[in-house]
């Protein structure tokens, strides 16, 4: 039963925290809300039995990728970009309703192909023996070390790739300063 | 305490932290937020996966998510560095506005 209630408390800060970040004019709300429903799926994500993905999570998503946003939004003065005098548009309404088609879609596809599989030997027993970092840690090493090996390219390529934007826009603003 | 929430629960909550990312995707014209709300649709499919990955039992579904939170990381680090470049040529963060290959 407390498992139940604290599931839909959490489900409930989670949805309302989703839409206040599609709801809120100013963007620094809007990131604030962000990083609500990534603390609260992080929670979920415990109760899931994955508690490395829930430290991973904050890890990452709340302590980086928010922050990351917080920054060029103060970066880019870009609190107040969109002077929006009222939601209730006929544009708005017709994608609430396009969205709201789409989760019929996901719903029904979930609910009706439900995947029944051969249960495998991930436990919460044999976790809490073993312990969790070790379980996942051993099947990412073994039987996906290859995947493991390709986001460690792609991580490198994606450092690459952003030293080589900044480096272009500092050299853009050298050639206006000279220009000047 | 863990077993009592059932598997669809998780599943429909990830349906629809999906389905309100997607709109916030087609509602709004910040690009930042629009950002943010990929963001968001993506960990609606890390729950989605590991909801299925206690239910089966199995340690796969942890090791997509692990992926998807790499990719991620990648794919909101080069869009906000790209919308900082946007942004010294011209100042807009609102996707309308962002229409220089436009023929």
């Amino acid at each position: 039963m407390f498992g139940q209630t604290l599931f839909f408390i959490l489900a409930a800060i989670a949805i309302g925290a989703a839409l206040g970040v599609i709801f809120n004019k100013n963007l620094v709300h809007s990131a604030l809300c962000l990083l609500l429903n990534f603390g609260v799926l992080a929670v979920l994500f415990v109760m899931l039995n994955a508690q490395f993905l829930g430290i991973v999570q904050v890890l990452v998503y709340a302590g980086a990728i928010v922050v990351l946003f917080l920054f060029v939004v103060m970066l880019l003065g870009a609190e107040l970009g969109e002077r929006v005098t009222t939601w209730l548009t006929l544009r708005n309404i017709i994608f609430v309703g396009l969205s709201l088609v789409l989760l019929t879609f996901v719903g029904t596809a979930v609910f009706e192909n439900f995947i029944y599989g051969a249960k495998g030997n991930f436990t919460p027993e044999a976790v809490q023996q073993v312990g969790q970092v070790q379980l996942v840690g051993t099947v990412l090493f073994t039987d996906y070390v290859l995947s493991f090996q390709m986001v460690g390219v792609l991580l490198s390529v994606g450092v690459i790739g952003v030293i080589w934007l900044a480096q272009h826009l500092e050299k853009g603003k050298m050639g206006r300063e000279k220009s000047q | 305490m863990i077993d009592q929430v059932p598997v669809s629960y998780y599943l429909l909550l990830g349906a629809i932290l999906f389905a309100i990312g997607a709109g916030g995707v087609l509602i709004r014209q910040n690009v930042i937020v629009i950002l943010m709300c990929v963001e968001m649709m993506m960990n609606a499919v890390n729950l989605t996966f590991l909801a299925f990955s206690r239910y089966l039992e199995s340690a796969t579904g942890q090791i997509f998510v692990f992926m998807i939170m790499a990719v991620a990381a990648v794919e909101v680090a080069i869009g906000l560095a790209l919308l900082v470049e946007l942004n010294r040529h011209k100042p807009a963060v609102n996707v309308d506005e962002i229409n220089s290959l436009k023929g």
